[in-house]
């Protein structure tokens, strides 16, 4: 597996424009002769579908959801950044990008986050023009507000459903080029296999979730934009959906797997109520900005917390990091909780919490103008726990919410399989080991409005797929073996579902892959998750057929991906020497319980190789250069 | 807290379909009524039987991919909540409930309480968008949008096409969906050059699957996101406005 990044020389400012100058163009009537495939239909995915639609190309995008508007981009709550400096705070490309670098602990690739953050202003023109109603202030002006990991204002939002707003801009967008006749949109169609010939990505192999139906698709390109695997967890803040089954299988096609254990662990999720829960519910970040943290000073304390007096009370991430305070970075924010809760500290009724607490927030700012910002947030907070956060504080525990890891790509997006392009959160690029708030819905807008729209043209350009059809021995053998799995679930006929295994299998990564990580614990979930699998292909009980809607055999063939996944996570967190934002060892930390980093020998992207069934997949380096950003230990102190 | 549930159960569109009656036992208050569903699915897969098929993704109200009647009422009986967001403490240790799917000629039913909506996405195609081309976008804060009016398309655009509307409306029409994107985009400036050719084309494609509004106001009722008929007024007024003008005026 050779990685070359194919970085654009140059001063970092002007690689994307030599670039974009340099790559090949695809003439403009020669464009509708090239089928070009997307995968999902999130906000990279519906946005690369649309304007690559409008440009001409022949375009197949599938999601597994009933309409493309429901991918999981929906569910974001805060916002978008952007370095527009409409604050005058001093915002900058040169800032964005170099927070983003640092809040991903050193760990991203440089030329790519600068690009990211100089599009990041191309964005919100976009979106505008639109018409996603971000939110205004009285004299009609885009009002901002503040995520963790940065000291300015540039994060744009529309009150508490950013990635709704965004996602409609890019699916009514997508919903033109329907009825333009220029995109086909499968819905309720599932991704089972990638096909690739003569070295090349060509088509897809997909199961029609209402039919049953086996079917091959063949393009001169493939574009995954399938999202993370939050849900090797089980209990993520991911919807029930989410899955890896796309990345997963393209990656036994020969895609190299970039820093699998790079996962993010968000640290204000509603904290799990007990048996039968079936997903986690984020509170956004954005809440950090008037919320304050705090945890009873004394362990065991379990007053109600109105009766906690003020001396009493341990605002700790206040104390810890007074310059950056309630707005730490997302894997800071995180660790942190888990300490409190460690020493007993936690609060409600399992002691797995800490309070979010907006009392001083109303008094300074009026119920009003709280409510006005975070509503329907409190709201949602009040349906599932039943508590009015208005005059108790929020209860918040961390859940694993984003992967930064997935599948490797170079500077174009493509992975290391030719015409095999990934965009999104489904590919490694720009967070490093940690990502910072509202950088997801920017980094899945460039990518696909911005991005892939240009590089693809260069690849079909270069390398000229030779014309191709579905009989093509290749695409057989894809979907006989899709049937053959699908055969193979449906008769084991064992004893156990298939949420019992999930539920194992979330629990083994949280206990050993989770928010903190040691050798020893990582060696025995290596063991553990190898022989849940094995009991999984002996003794999972899946129902029905497979001609119809059957729920349980698409959850049961997710599933089995996790579990190997879930094995090349723990390989990944073993092998890294070093914590690193969301990846925290805790041999390796600061006396002060930081991250510590091993720059010397951990400055790379670990790319995993699949190397069939019985052999370890072998690991791949790409040294990551930081010319432009200096290396030192994060603070936010 | 146990339950009796009486579930509409369909095995395909060309299937009759009938109320099957199961027994629900150890489900807890703090389980929404979809995790209520999968505790039960998971005691019918032991049992070797078929479990019920039902839609849902994100659970936190927000995916639109969840719905269906609970003893006749679109996403059960509290205000402006999905049902996955519908938690068991508001009900009773015994109770009696009919689970149906959304009932609307537009919505054939797929399975159980699946229902196909694809119409829906055919009323966006038909015009729900600004035909903006990716690149071609001027500087966001050159477009000013008055706080009042960028509130109340943020109103109007919080739909989440669940197509509760639909099924709580007598004439099973879609026209609070309709209008939600009608009033969302005829509210801001950027939607204004395509105003009328939207609201013409949109409307003209909703009634090729739906039936039509007579103002019975239901569907603010059982809408999740407490969308305003005033909406539906506000499409009203546009539709007359286009129908009065010549086609150049239609720009």
């Amino acid at each position: 597996m050779e990685l070359n990044a194919r970085i654009p020389a140059g001063p970092i400012q002007q690689k994307w424009d030599n670039h974009r100058f340099n790559l090949k163009l695809v003439n403009p009537a020669n464009k509708r002769r090239h089928d070009i495939i997307v995968v999902g239909s999130g906000l990279a995915g519906a946005s690369a579908a649309a304007t690559m639609g409008e440009l001409g190309y022949k375009v197949h995008c599938f999601c597994f959801q009933d309409s493309p508007r429901r991918a999981h981009s929906i569910a974001a709550q805060g916002g978008i950044n952007a370095a527009k400096d409409y604050t005058n705070e001093g915002d900058s490309i040169w800032r964005l990008f170099y927070d983003t670098v640092k809040g991903g602990d050193y760990r991203a690739r440089e030329a790519n986050v600068y690009r990211l953050a100089q599009i990041s202003v191309n964005i919100i023109d976009q979106c505008v023009a639109q018409g996603v109603p971000f939110a205004r202030d009285y004299a009609g002006y885009l009002d901002n507000r503040s995520f963790g990991g940065a000291q300015v204002s540039r994060t744009f939002y529309a009150r508490g459903q950013t990635g709704q707003q965004l996602l409609l801009g890019a699916y009514q967008a997508l919903q033109r080029q329907v009825k333009l006749g220029n995109v086909k949109m499968y819905t309720r169609h599932e991704m089972l296999d990638l096909v690739v010939v003569d070295g090349a990505a060509r088509g897809i192999v997909t199961r029609d979730l209402v039919t049953g139906a086996i079917t091959s698709h063949v393009a001169d390109a493939v574009v995954l934009a399938t999202g993370g695997y939050s849900n090797v967890f089980y209990l993520s803040t991911n919807a029930r959906g989410c899955n890896a089954t796309a990345i997963w299988r393209a990656y036994k096609k020969g895609a190299g797997f970039a820093n699998p254990c790079f996962t993010q662990i968000h640290p204000t999720a509603i904290p799990p109520h007990g048996e039968g829960q079936s997903k986690l519910t984020l509170m956004s970040e954005s809440l950090r900005n008037d919320g304050r943290v705090w945890v009873p000073k004394t362990p065991g304390d379990k007053r109600p917390p109105n009766e906690i007096p003020e001396s009493e009370r341990d605002y700790y991430l206040e104390r810890l990091y007074p310059s950056f305070g309630n707005l730490v970075p997302r894997d800071v924010a995180s660790r942190r909780a888990k300490e409190m809760v460690d020493q007993g500290k936690g609060v409600g009724p399992s002691g797995i919490g800490v309070y979010l607490d907006f009392r001083d927030a109303i008094q300074r700012l009026g119920r009003t103008v709280i409510e006005e910002r975070y509503g329907n947030l409190f709201d949602m907070y009040m349906n599932i726990t039943g508590e009015n956060p208005y005059e108790v504080p929020m209860r918040i525990y961390p859940a694993p919410h984003y992967t930064m890891g997935g599948l490797w790509v170079d500077y174009n997006l493509m992975s290391t399989i030719p015409g095999l392009h990934v965009i999104g959160e489904a590919n490694f690029s720009d967070h490093g080991a940690n990502r910072l708030g509202a950088s997801a819905l920017m980094q899945g807008l460039a990518d696909g409005y911005f991005i892939i729209p240009l590089t693809i043209g260069d690849y079909l350009a270069t390398a000229r797929p030779a014309k191709l059809d579905a009989s093509h021995p290749a695409f057989r053998e894809a979907e006989a073996a899709v049937r053959e799995q699908t055969r193979r679930l449906l008769s084991i006929n064992g004893s156990r579902t298939v949420t019992e295994f999930h539920r194992e299998l979330g629990s083994i990564m949280w206990n050993y892959c989770g928010m903190a990580r040691t050798a020893q614990g990582l060696e025995k979930a290596l063991d553990l998750v190898r022989d849940l699998r094995q009991q999984f292909w002996e003794d999972v009980k899946v129902p029905g057929d497979s001609g119809n809607i059957n729920m349980e055999l698409e959850h049961a063939s997710r599933v089995a991906d996790f579990l190997e996944l879930g094995e090349l996570m723990c390989r990944d967190a073993l092998h890294r020497n070093e914590s690193a934002g969301g990846h925290f060892r805790e041999e390796y930390q600061t006396p002060e319980g930081e991250a510590k980093r091993n720059d010397e020998e951990f400055a790379y992207v670990a790319v995993w190789e699949y190397a069939g069934p019985d052999a370890p997949p072998v690991l791949h380096k790409e040294p990551l250069e930081f010319e432009y950003v200096h290396l030192a230990q994060r603070s936010y102190k | 807290m146990n339950l009796t549930l009486h579930v509409w159960r369909q095995n395909g569109p060309a299937d009759e379909g009938r109320f099957v009656t199961y027994r629900v036992e150890g489900a807890s208050a703090h389980m929404s009524f979809l995790e209520m569903l999968d505790h039960l699915n998971e005691q019918l897969i032991k049992k070797g039987e078929d479990p019920i098929a039902f839609d849902s993704d994100c659970r936190e109200g927000i995916c639109g991919m969840c719905g269906f009647m609970i003893n006749g009422e679109p996403h059960g009986p509290l205000p402006a909540t999905t049902v996955c967001q519908l938690h068991m403490r508001h009900y009773q240790d015994g109770d009696e409930l009919w689970l149906e799917p959304w009932r609307a000629a537009g919505f054939p039913v797929i399975k159980d309480l699946v229902v196909d909506r694809s119409a829906f996405d055919r009323i966006i195609a038909a015009g729900g968008y600004i035909s903006v081309r990716t690149g071609s976008a001027p500087e966001a804060n050159s477009t000013r949008v008055p706080k009042i009016n960028a509130d109340a398309a943020m109103d109007a655009a919080e739909c989440i096409a669940c197509g509760a509307c639909v099924a709580a409306c007598p004439n099973a029409s879609a026209m609070l969906f309709t209008a939600a994107k009608v009033a969302h985009l005829a509210l801001l400036p950027q939607g204004q050059p395509e105003r009328y050719l939207r609201v013409v084309e949109m409307v003209n494609q909703q009634d090729a699957d739906f039936g039509h509004c007579t103002n019975h106001g239901a569907c603010q009722n059982a809408c999740p996101k407490a969308i305003s008929t005033d909406y539906i007024a506000m499409l009203n007024g546009d539709l007359r406005r286009a129908k009065f003008r010549r086609p150049t005026d239609l720009d």
